[in-house]
């Protein structure tokens, strides 16, 4: 990641989901794009209410899923006719049923990958640092009982000391700020 | 089942029912976001290891060291030092491998299958039951390697040019049980793995040492809990789920065309596919229950492992050992039925044959114990007797895997090629060699790993996304 200077945007805490999905739900409304919810838990309403819909994970993970159950049938054809023909009681080199159950399993295995490793290129991670665990209060809260919205300082609309005043008509528990 | 099905009718429960929802509460009462993070994190985090875990360890290691030996000399002489013989050339190193694969499906039925049917209650034992299942493919998956007589040859069975171009029978159930095992292994493992980033991100906040914040630190991955990132990790955690789901299925099935697609009288069934899975989860949801009675004892889990989860386990081994009585009784019907002199003789010699007790142990443990007690209500919620019972059904599912592999191949179609097994010292300290490797490593993960799942947790508890909804609607 690029070193950059100055803030990444205002972190206002709430201590409960509905407080948050309220503010969140406000802001969106009120025109800021750049804008993301923190929660220890997974809270749908924050995410709808911050406009995120849909992910791409279901299509990673039938991409991956018919690339596992080409290769692996593909290959198992190509062994049995090609590479290395072994008669067994006479039975057709390409007896397909045959192949069915690996190329099956190659299938959930591809897409289960394709699923897991797909979410987390898709969520940028691993990412060991990122600018928020900088603030004070977001690692005792985030991942246990707090919830957070901020706003980024690259929404066009962010001014530091008009969102700030903003946040605070939410009446959150606290607004800091936060250093890249 | 619906959890508002299982109203309690007893009075004296009714303290149990949520006043909100009116449903039976699966969390005791009480406890909060901070309250539950607190309590399962500290298992991990403090610094104190109870007495009780070390000697557990001592005793787990000490059973493995076991394995180690047999393994060591099993290698150094061959497989001969085994009971395995003709007819018997399949003895308890198979026997174990489907007895510990069938234990592991429970996990993933908790995890995948209960998630799909939206059963909250799992999630207090879902993580712990994943543990077991990866815990107990790590044991079974030995077994085929080692039983191979010459292990070091094992890569053989993966699809590899470099053995003398050789490739492997794609056409032959013990190929396919390479990639359903191995598939089952690595989904099972990032199952669990992806499972735990977000406690991961848990315990790296609330560790207070350097060396647990950069370790937790390194396996959350950097998790920060965006609202974006938990609704793609939903998402890809329920296709997981779906997918997991009929892997379990397959598993079991792949591994019963090992035995049906072989013409032997015993083996040669159609019924083993849904028999073999059923057992499976069968010994699967005992062993949860083996594992889980004493861990919510020593850890004080009552709250969050509650009766209210020893039941409905109960509930779930009614139903599979019923299924699996079924598949009991209808293989003594077909012994009849097909009227084939081969089957009905293997069906009276499985009975009443030299090794017929095996039987009879089995059909006491598997049916006669506990498919007449765990109609009760009073005994599914007693610890001291669903401990027994677990107990019982694992021993009740190892002896059909013995009877089905033994009293199979010992007296096949001719009588000159009879003959007997019996296994030897070197078998028994494999078998109980594995048990104690799967103790210590899931000894190992109570101590270092969030056993429960924190953030599915938090999401059941009263403070969560309900009353979000709710607040929220009304604030608009």
């Amino acid at each position: 990641m690029p070193a950059r200077e100055g803030t990444y945007g205002l972190l206002a805490e709430f201590d409960t989901p509905s407080d948050l999905v309220r503010a969140a739900q406000q802001a969106r409304k009120d025109g800021w794009r750049r804008l993301d919810c923190y929660t220890p838990y997974p809270v749908e309403e924050a995410a709808e209410a911050i406009g995120f819909h849909h992910n791409k994970v279901p299509m990673l993970t039938l991409i991956g899923a018919l690339m596992g159950l080409a290769a692996m049938f593909l290959f198992e054809t190509w062994v049995s006719v090609w590479a290395y023909p072994l008669n067994i009681a006479g039975r057709p080199l390409y007896s397909w049923p045959a192949f069915i159950v690996p190329a099956y399993e190659w299938t959930i295995l591809f897409a289960g990958l394709s699923a897991a490793f797909g979410m987390l290129a898709l969520n940028g991670l691993p990412a060991l640092y990122h600018p928020l665990f900088n603030a004070p209060n977001f690692r005792d809260g985030a991942t246990t009982d707090k919830f957070f919205l901020c706003l980024e300082a690259l929404d066009p609309k962010f001014d530091l000391v008009e969102a700030r005043k903003y946040l605070e008509s939410f009446q959150p528990v606290s607004v800091v700020e936060v250093e890249y | 089942m619906a959890t508002t099905d299982l109203k309690p009718k007893d009075p004296t429960r009714s303290a149990g029912t949520d006043p909100a929802t009116g449903e039976y509460r699966v969390i005791a009462p009480g406890q909060t976001f901070r309250s539950v993070t607190e309590k399962i994190s500290r298992i991990v985090l403090t610094p104190d290891t109870p007495l009780g875990w070390f000697a557990l360890f001592g005793v787990g290691g000490a059973v493995a060291t076991l394995l180690l030996v047999a393994l060591t000399w099993l290698f150094l002489v061959g497989v001969g030092i085994w009971g395995i013989t003709q007819p018997v050339a399949w003895g308890f190193a198979i026997i174990n491998f489907v007895w510990w694969i069938g234990i592991g499906h429970a996990g993933t039925l908790i995890s995948a299958i209960l998630l799909l049917f939206k059963q909250s209650w799992r999630n207090s034992i879902n993580r712990f039951a994943e543990a077991m299942t990866i815990f107990a493919v790590v044991c079974a998956g030995m077994f085929p390697l080692i039983h191979v007589g010459r292990p070091w040859l094992a890569y053989w069975m993966l699809p590899l040019p470099f053995s003398m171009n050789v490739w492997p029978q794609f056409r032959s159930p013990l190929m396919w049980d390479v990639f359903a095992v191995s598939t089952y292994a690595t989904i099972s493992v990032v199952f669990w793995f992806i499972g735990m980033v977000p406690d991961f991100g848990t315990m790296r906040d609330r560790s207070e040492s350097k060396f647990g914040q950069y370790i937790y630190g390194l396996l959350s991955l950097g998790w920060r809990g965006s609202v974006r990132h938990w609704m793609r990790y939903e998402t890809a955690s329920l296709l997981l789920a779906g997918l997991a789901t009929p892997l379990v299925l397959s598993v079991h099935t792949v591994i019963s065309f090992d035995f049906a697609v072989a013409v032997l009288p015993g083996w040669h069934t159609t019924i083993f596919p849904p028999y073999f899975v059923a057992g499976a989860i069968y010994s699967g949801f005992a062993m949860v229950l083996t594992l889980a009675i004493p861990l919510r004892k020593v850890y004080h889990l009552e709250g969050l492992v509650t009766e209210r989860h020893i039941d409905n386990m109960g509930k779930v081994m009614l139903a599979t050992g019923l299924i699996v009585a079924y598949g009991y009784g209808m293989e003594v019907f077909m012994a009849w039925y097909s009227a084939s002199h081969w089957e009905s003789f293997m069906m009276w010699n499985r009975m009443f044959g030299p090794m017929g007790w095996s039987y009879w142990v089995l059909i006491a443990c598997n049916i006669a114990i506990p498919l007449t007690t765990l109609w009760s209500r009073k005994l599914r919620t007693s610890i001291p007797f669903m401990f027994f019972i677990s107990i019982v059904v694992n021993t009740g599912m190892w002896f059909e895997r013995f009877v089905i592999v033994v009293t199979s191949l010992y007296r096949d179609f001719l009588p000159s090629s009879w003959g007997t097994y019996r296994a030897t010292k070197w078998d028994y300290m494999v078998y109980v060699g594995t048990l104690g490797l799967f103790t210590a490593l899931f000894l190992l993960f109570v101590r270092f790993l969030p056993m429960i799942p924190m953030s599915e947790i938090r999401m059941m508890l009263p403070g969560a996304k309900i009353t979000a909804k709710a607040e929220a609607k009304a604030g608009d």
